[in-house]
């Protein structure tokens, strides 16, 4: 089973990310939970959603503890939130960002996701669009298919500029 | 088709494909996003059912009775609070023999303020006669939610029916989702003491003392009846749609020496921990008690019984384990659990079985075994 926590802040659409993520896990044949963790959040605090992948049905419910991967989709959080914490020995961080942090131990990919969105005009209620970009990037790192993460984003969103700024991230993306 | 939906979501596909005449609600979390989704189908002209929007659970529950009372399907869903605030008009739902069904998203009641997962809502109307089931994935709170009218309208049990989903860690979980063509697979409802809308009238309901009990014992009767009319619904939509349900939910349970019984999501991962407890040698099974009422005869002869309770009962003890001991006569460990949505992972359901006195009482998090 492949665990991952996305972090961001409430309104910047973690839960969408997470869904997409399950969306295109399904489309490459695999099984797929996304869950938000609901608690007293409020829009701009820090909030994480977790997606479980696997080749059988999931059973487990409970809040991931040891991720695989953590996806940092507001580097901000970094300032308040250990977004290391429990991911596994030599996992992976995702981290939106042009530059690209050192955490020792682990392997790290950035990609700048904001200014992907904001070139796209991605930009909803003055915030730039992150969660359909980040499938690009995913599927750059292996997680998903890049077909898969296409098809999601169509299913989810009318407007191609959300594939475009996928497929963006795909080729920008550094690994 | 195969898609990813929340618990919510799912329910509320079943209910557009099951198409009840009317659906009276009144939004609560975690509930609000079916009765939500449900509200969009109507506006946009996808379901064709009347939804009446009320000022309370008390006037949607006695809006549903008033609906069902023609001979139409009725549907509601309500959560915690809500469901306790219906509570007058649920009692009468089950005595005026009315099949409504209605999705429960349990949530811990307050003070102190908690929306989170717990059964202690449902719990407390256990005795109303409605009939009630506990599901723990999106799939299964579709199909059971499909399933749920056909169990409720059948002349043989004409009750009504709660479907309970874990609030949050189910109404809000996205999982895959495989929606099937119902077709027939829900007859046309046909309540035999529907007013009669050409002429209608009623009549003072006063009961005598001398005739009440038989009501109370029909009631019972179809309590006793719906086993079977439950069983028969659930080999059908498995010969039909390919999944199949039962009163339980069986993992590894017949060479078992143990068996760790939970209800909801817990029943569901609970089947994690068995894997690990067989690694280290441990002969444990799992039993999901998926039908509540009527409450399954269970074969637990021999074994060792740890009850994982979402709820509880002050001054006695963990309701689902103090049903089976009853039922069974036998002494169970009974572990309280995930009140109020405390986080429980199969790591700890491991640990309550390894740990488990036979007649004892812990609660996690709390107390240490008593």
């Amino acid at each position: 089973m492949f665990e991952i926590r996305i972090h961001s802040r409430g309104g910047q659409g973690g839960v969408t990310a997470a869904r997409l993520l399950a969306m295109a896990a399904l489309h490459d044949g695999k099984y797929a939970t996304a869950c938000p963790f609901y608690g007293a959040e409020r829009r701009g605090a820090p909030v994480v959603s977790f997606v479980r992948i696997d080749d059988h049905p999931i059973k487990v419910y409970s809040q991931i503890r040891d991720p695989d991967l953590v996806v940092v989709l507001d580097a901000s959080v970094m300032e308040t939130v250990d977004v290391l914490h429990g991911l596994r020995k030599g996992g992976r961080v995702l981290i939106n960002s042009a530059h690209r942090p050192v955490f020792a131990g682990y392997t790290t990919s950035n990609v700048d996701l904001t200014g992907i969105a904001l070139k796209e005009k991605l930009v909803v209620a003055g915030n730039p669009i992150l969660n359909t970009p980040v499938l690009g990037a995913l599927a750059k790192m292996g997680i998903i298919s890049v077909d898969s993460a296409k098809t999601a984003i169509r299913e989810m969103f009318a407007d191609e500029r959300n594939v475009k700024a996928a497929e963006t991230a795909y080729q920008e993306m550094n690994v | 088709m195969k898609e990813i939906s929340t618990g919510n979501k799912a329910v509320a596909k079943a209910v557009k494909q099951a198409l009840p005449d009317v659906v009276a609600a009144y939004p609560i979390t975690p509930q609000t996003e079916i009765v939500e989704t449900i509200a969009d189908y109507v506006t946009s002209g996808q379901m064709k059912s009347r939804y009446i929007p009320v000022e309370s659970e008390h006037s949607a529950m006695a809006a549903c009775i008033g609906a069902s009372i023609t001979g139409v399907r009725t549907f509601t869903a309500t959560s915690a609070h809500g469901l306790l605030y219906m509570h007058e008009m649920t009692n009468w739902a089950a005595g005026a023999r009315l099949p409504i069904v209605m999705v429960n998203v349990n949530r811990s009641l307050g003070p102190g303020w908690n929306i989170w997962a717990e059964h202690t809502d449902a719990m407390q109307e256990r005795d109303t006669g409605w009939l009630q089931v506990y599901v723990s994935t999106v799939q299964e709170a579709y199909d059971t939610t499909l399933m749920a009218f056909r169990i409720a309208e059948h002349n043989d049990v004409l009750l009504p029916v709660m479907v309970n989903l874990d609030g949050f860690s189910l109404s809000h979980i996205m999982q895959p989702l495989d929606t099937v063509e119902p077709g027939d697979f829900i007859p046309p409802i046909h309540l035999p003491h529907a007013i009669d809308m050409k002429n209608p009238c009623g009549y003072g309901g006063l009961t005598m003392p001398d005739q009440h009990a038989m009501f109370r014992w029909e009631i019972e009767r179809s309590m006793r009846d719906a086993g079977k009319v439950i069983a028969a619904t659930e080999k059908d939509f498995a010969k039909r749609f390919g999944r199949s349900y039962g009163p339980t939910e069986n993992y590894r349970c017949d060479d078992a020496d143990v068996i760790l019984i939970a209800m909801g999501t817990f029943g569901k991962e609970a089947e994690v921990a068995i894997d690990i407890l067989r690694k280290e040698g441990i002969k444990a099974g799992s039993m999901r008690l998926r039908w509540f009422r009527p409450f399954p005869k269970l074969d637990l002869a021999g074994k060792e019984v740890v009850v994982i309770d979402r709820d509880y009962s002050f001054g006695y003890g963990g309701i689902v384990a103090h049903e089976i001991m009853a039922k069974n006569h036998c002494e169970v460990y009974s572990v309280i659990a995930g009140l109020g949505g405390q986080e429980v992972t199969y790591d700890d359901m491991a640990e309550f079985v390894r740990t488990r006195r036979m007649g004892g009482e812990f609660w996690f998090g709390v107390t240490s075994h008593v």
